[in-house]
């Protein structure tokens, strides 16, 4: 089997087959925590170190996990780098841990993580399969932080709301105000169905752009003259 | 020529979809005229606001969908979801909200899943919970009708955002869901627009009569059957039969107070009756119907919103497909329906 070359790994797990916005994979997080770009900023950061850290091991492990036990064997994996991942959110940002509450815990089951470590790690060298934990994980972590930006703006007016949750005190005068204080505050952007509705609009803008490269890119010169066999015409 | 074929003069033509949206737009007239009487110029503001946005909206969406604009508006639908909405929202709303509202009910609810026909949700119902759940404070605020308060508020109050909280009262429906300790009969004795009333409070009662006319008109025009509305109104009535606990202070209303306040007429005749989000066997709309009645007796009863119609029937909207699947008639020259069915799948 042929590995997939460094930049092609990056391009895929960034954009081409972004696990939020292509794969639609760990959308429970996805749509759950991303009320506040600190919420999805602490989230993604969790998701990108367990991912790249679960891939590198399932990775050094492929050749001893036969494939009757191989998902088990993952998920345990998984689930250790995420018990270490809880632990130090708790240590370190404790009210971040207490906001995102259950979902720390529930990387476990993000099927992202699992997938990469499925359809990639067990297949790849130590070194690929990192790369593709990161740019997946960066990937996804993008798409939060997107999502958080726009949950915020159109829920409260501001941006950077409580960073400080995660960078500490002086990140506390990092809020911006995007709208004048009487914004009145589009609560439903708050809400999970305002999550799927600009999640679906994220999804559109992604496929948009797509198909503005695609008709940009200078389309494969048409061969001149018939493939078919013929026995009359002139063929070129 | 540019005139269809017509072989039998003598046999009027089926109604098209554009004058079945005319009819119902003027069916809502006495009531549009009716609110205007009782909470002045607000209404027709609303009313106007939504109606500019909704058009505007549609020819933007139908224009980056690359369809025909004209044949979209000709239609008269984005103007019937905008008379809808307006007439659900409070009276002197900040202008934004039915602009937010009929936006949101053209773009997201219609034309984004595919456009009138397509749209599995009523556009009007969507908009107004959008609004309802983003906005609770302001799209609560109901001012008292005009002849219980002290006149209403004028254009400069509305022109000027200012605060309408002089004018504003509970409406019925949270008056009583909201009854602190005193009973039904005290709460009507204190409540100038419920005393006034024969069964409800006056301003509801009578616009709840003027949709229930507009709805019979349309009925008598068979623009709809009479099965989902009859189905709301009969199973409503029932259940708040069977849950009337009197006039004490746990009531939660008599049974003919439910069906003449709030948006009951209007979601029986004029929300419910949509062909395309509702169902379309006629078990089926007796059962959409039947759910919606008992839906929003529930959440008005149970629930913390001031009307409970537009929930209700997205609710009802959401499983009128699966309704729709365990009532197909059954047609002739099969024993059952199930055969139609199994062998459309098998095709």
């Amino acid at each position: 089997m042929s590995s997939p070359s460094y930049g092609q790994i990056g391009v895929d797990g960034l954009w081409r087959n972004n696990p939020a916005l292509v794969q639609l994979l760990g959308l429970c997080p996805l749509l759950a925590v991303t009320g506040s770009v600190v919420n999805a900023l602490g989230l993604g950061l969790a998701t990108l170190v367990v991912l790249t850290c679960s891939n590198i091991v399932v990775s050094i492990f492929r050749n001893y996990a036969s494939d009757a036990i191989r998902l088990p064997a993952f998920v345990m994996i998984i689930a250790t780098f995420t018990t270490c991942a809880q632990l130090v959110m708790q240590a370190f940002t404790y009210e971040l841990y207490l906001i995102l509450g259950i979902f720390i815990p529930l990387i476990v089951t993000n099927c992202a993580i699992l997938g990469r470590a499925d359809a990639f790690a067990s297949k790849n060298n130590v070194i690929r399969s990192a790369w593709d934990g990161i740019s997946m994980g960066t990937g996804f972590l993008l798409v939060l932080l997107v999502l958080g930006a726009c949950r915020e703006i159109l829920a409260e007016g501001k941006l950077f709301t409580n960073m400080s949750l995660l960078f500490g005190d002086a990140a506390s005068t990092w809020e911006i105000q995007v709208f004048s204080t009487d914004y009145p505050g589009f609560l439903v952007a708050a809400l999970p169905p305002g999550a799927f509705i600009i999640t679906g609009f994220l999804i559109a803008l992604k496929q948009y752009i797509d198909g503005v490269i695609e008709r940009a890119q200078p389309s494969e010169a048409v061969i001149k003259g018939s493939k078919r066999v013929r026995t009359t015409g002139d063929i070129a | 020529m540019t005139k269809p074929l017509k072989s039998s003069p003598h046999l009027k033509s089926q109604l098209t979809t554009d004058q079945v949206m005319r009819l119902v737009i003027f069916a809502c007239i006495p009531a549009a005229l009716l609110m205007y009487q009782f909470f002045g110029v607000g209404v027709l503001i609303n009313l106007a606001l939504a109606i500019i946005s909704a058009v505007t909206a549609e020819t933007a969406i139908v224009a980056l969908r690359g369809r025909s604009i004209l044949a979209a508006l000709r239609d008269n639908s984005a103007i019937l979801t905008a008379v809808l909405l307006g007439l659900a929202l409070p009276a002197y709303c900040s202008w934004w909200i039915p602009v937010v509202g009929s936006v949101i009910a053209i773009v997201i609810a219609k034309q984004l899943f595919g456009g009138l026909g397509a749209n599995p949700f009523n556009p009007a119902m969507v908009g107004y919970v959008v609004l309802l759940i983003s906005f609770p404070v302001e799209m609560s605020q109901w001012i008292g009708a005009r002849e219980f308060t002290d006149g209403s508020p004028g254009l400069d109050a509305i022109l000027s955002n200012a605060s309408i909280d002089a004018w504003t009262m509970a409406t019925p429906l949270d008056a009583v869901r909201n009854l602190q300790g005193i009973t039904y009969n005290e709460l009507v004795a204190s409540d100038p627009q419920l005393s006034a009333g024969i069964i409800g409070s006056k301003p509801f009662e009578a616009i709840n009569f003027a949709f229930l006319l507009g709805g019979l008109y349309l009925l008598k025009r068979r623009i709809f059957t009479w099965h989902a509305p009859v189905a709301m109104l009969v199973s409503l009535f029932v259940i708040s039969l069977l849950f009337w606990s009197g006039s004490g202070s746990d009531t939660n209303g008599s049974p003919m107070f439910h069906l003449f306040s709030g948006a009951t007429m209007m979601g029986a005749f004029f929300i419910i009756t949509d062909p395309v989000s509702g169902c379309t066997s006629r078990r089926g709309r007796l059962i959409f119907g039947a759910l919606v009645g008992v839906l929003v007796y529930v959440i008005r009863a149970w629930g913390n919103y001031p009307d409970a119609v537009a929930f209700a029937v997205l609710l009802a909207n959401l499983s009128a497909p699966f309704i729709d699947y365990y009532t197909t008639p059954r047609s002739y020259g099969h024993t059952s329906s199930k055969i139609i069915i199994s062998s459309k799948e098998d095709a």
